[in-house]
């Protein structure tokens, strides 16, 4: 099952590990991590959001160690992204910046880039990348798809879209 | 028995395929009670004439040997202007740009309330609205099938077998060579550049393949369906192009990993006209391979209705031009 957990963690030095520990102690499998280092709680903490792959009677041990390390779980939830899809970008996918492409996804919350698969045939060629967003919903697909769109008409890149999404 | 008095006008690939189909469907053709008979057959060097019909193997022969039919130095436009018949069969090639020698043809046969029959697409690009109010206002006929899909019935079945329809949309691979070329680098995992020099050697595509890689003859073809189908008067301008060659074998390679083809997709609606590579799933009715043509009708009643076949060649072409030709006459 996938699962959602907001947690938060002390902004100080190695805390990431102690997060990331238990889930490893666990065998969850880790998805997705956002970090929302620019947006401290008012408790001064940092929100993370992790998206991790599990069987269901792991969480509540999940949770009691992440408290064991000192972190604060929030939040846990059923996967809440309930909408998928697939894209291919063409063209100079690695040296015009792919963590920023990802980033203007990521950084919207309603919709992450859960998968990247990139292919570079050679230095100075044309790479192609595979990547599949996921989102809450239709909607928030068609928002992520746009803000693909402007990024890719910079970074002229040629977009591929699935053929039953509106162009 | 009704004569019907044609030219066929331009002799290329497809008004060869013109004139081997009525050799081929003569019979059956008069056991409608149709006698099709040619009276010119017009190439760019001149034209073989004869009032009680023109000897259509004859023709077919000289134009192997010869690389002409001219006898007789007279253009399509004085053949229309000058000798008496009722169908214009106007094969001449597509010009984007100017609507060439088509638009001259059909306008001039129009004028003289001949009928006309083509797989001509410049004409109906440029001049949709022109060409069909001045086919109505002259009581001639009108029909052009063949500009889309080739062999493929998309117009008519959407105009008559489908009437009384909504269609709200029509997605398709209206464009033979860019369908080939898409295929056989998924394929062979070879460059976009090495299919396309297959595909010339072939002669699947042009040696000048523009046209189609770039998405514009796709293009063309979706104005056509706009304006035929849903009643609109766009023109090329009107539509978002994007062609395939930036396309990997890396893409296609790794969207087929993950259960899909690459396809240069046509779409055409009220809003919007469009034509880009898409994401097709393998097992959709959209992925079909190698040079077919395949559209997808969203009819308001029907649901989705999926037509495939062939989008070129010169006897399947005239296959549809054939279908024009007998729809027109044989209720008259």
């Amino acid at each position: 099952m996938r699962v959602s957990m907001d947690i938060e963690l002390k902004d100080v030095p190695g805390q990431m590990l102690l997060a990331l520990q238990p889930l490893s102690e666990c065998r969850a499998n880790l998805i997705t991590v956002l970090h929302h280092h620019q947006k401290l709680t008012p408790r001064k903490t940092v929100p993370v959001q992790l998206v991790l792959e599990t069987r269901p009677e792991n969480i509540p041990d999940i949770k009691a160690r992440l408290e064991e390390n000192g972190i604060k779980v929030v939040r846990v939830g059923e996967h809440r992204f309930r909408e998928s899809i697939n894209v291919v970008l063409i063209g100079h996918v690695v040296h015009t910046g792919i963590q920023d492409t990802i980033d203007e996804i990521d950084k919207t919350g309603f919709a992450e880039v859960a998968d990247l698969t990139l292919s570079m045939p050679g230095i100075d060629m044309i790479s192609s990348a595979l990547i599949k967003i996921n989102a809450l919903g239709k909607e928030e697909i068609q928002k992520s798809l746009n803000i693909l769109k402007e990024v890719s008409a910079k970074k002229d890149l040629l977009m591929v879209l699935p053929i039953d999404v509106q162009a | 028995m009704k004569t019907v008095r044609c030219s066929i006008i331009g002799f290329g690939a497809i008004g060869q395929g013109v004139a081997e189909v009525l050799l081929m469907k003569k019979e059956y053709l008069e056991n409608m009670g149709l006698d099709v008979r040619v009276i010119a057959v017009v190439d760019s060097r001149g034209a073989t004439l004869s009032p009680e019909g023109v000897d259509l193997a004859d023709c077919l022969a000289r134009k192997r040997e010869k690389g002409t039919v001219a006898q007789e130095k007279i253009t399509g436009l004085e053949v229309i202007k000058s000798i008496d018949h009722e169908l214009v069969i106007e094969t001449t090639p597509t010009n984007i740009e100017t609507g060439g020698a088509g638009l001259q043809n059909m306008l001039a046969a129009f004028e003289k309330g001949l009928d006309v029959v083509t797989s001509n697409k410049g004409p109906l690009t440029l001049k949709y609205r022109e060409l069909v109010e001045t086919a109505k206002a002259a009581g001639s006929k009108f029909r052009f099938e063949a500009t889309v899909g080739g062999s493929m019935p998309v117009i008519n079945f959407a105009k008559e077998v489908l009437a009384g329809n909504n269609i709200r949309s029509i997605k398709g691979i209206l464009n033979g060579t860019c369908n080939y070329i898409l295929t056989r680098m998924l394929e062979e995992r070879a460059s976009y550049t090495d299919i396309l020099a297959e595909s010339m050697e072939l002669g699947i595509a042009e040696t000048d393949p523009t046209y189609d890689v770039e998405g514009i003859d796709t293009a063309c073809k979706l104005v056509i369906l706009a304006n035929a189908i849903f009643g609109l008067d766009t023109t090329y301008e009107d539509v978002d192009v994007t062609g395939i060659t930036k396309i990997t074998p890396e893409a296609l390679e790794m969207a087929y990993e993950n259960g899909h083809v690459i396809k240069l997709i046509g779409e055409v609606s009220r809003d919007r006209i469009h034509v880009a590579p898409r994401l097709v799933p393998i097992n959709h009715p959209l992925a079909v391979g190698g040079t077919l043509n395949v559209a997808s009708l969203d009819t308001e009643l029907a649901g989705e209705i999926t037509v495939t076949g062939r989008g070129a060649g010169s006897v399947e072409t005239a296959s549809a031009i054939l279908s024009d030709l007998v729809s027109i006459y044989r209720e008259q």
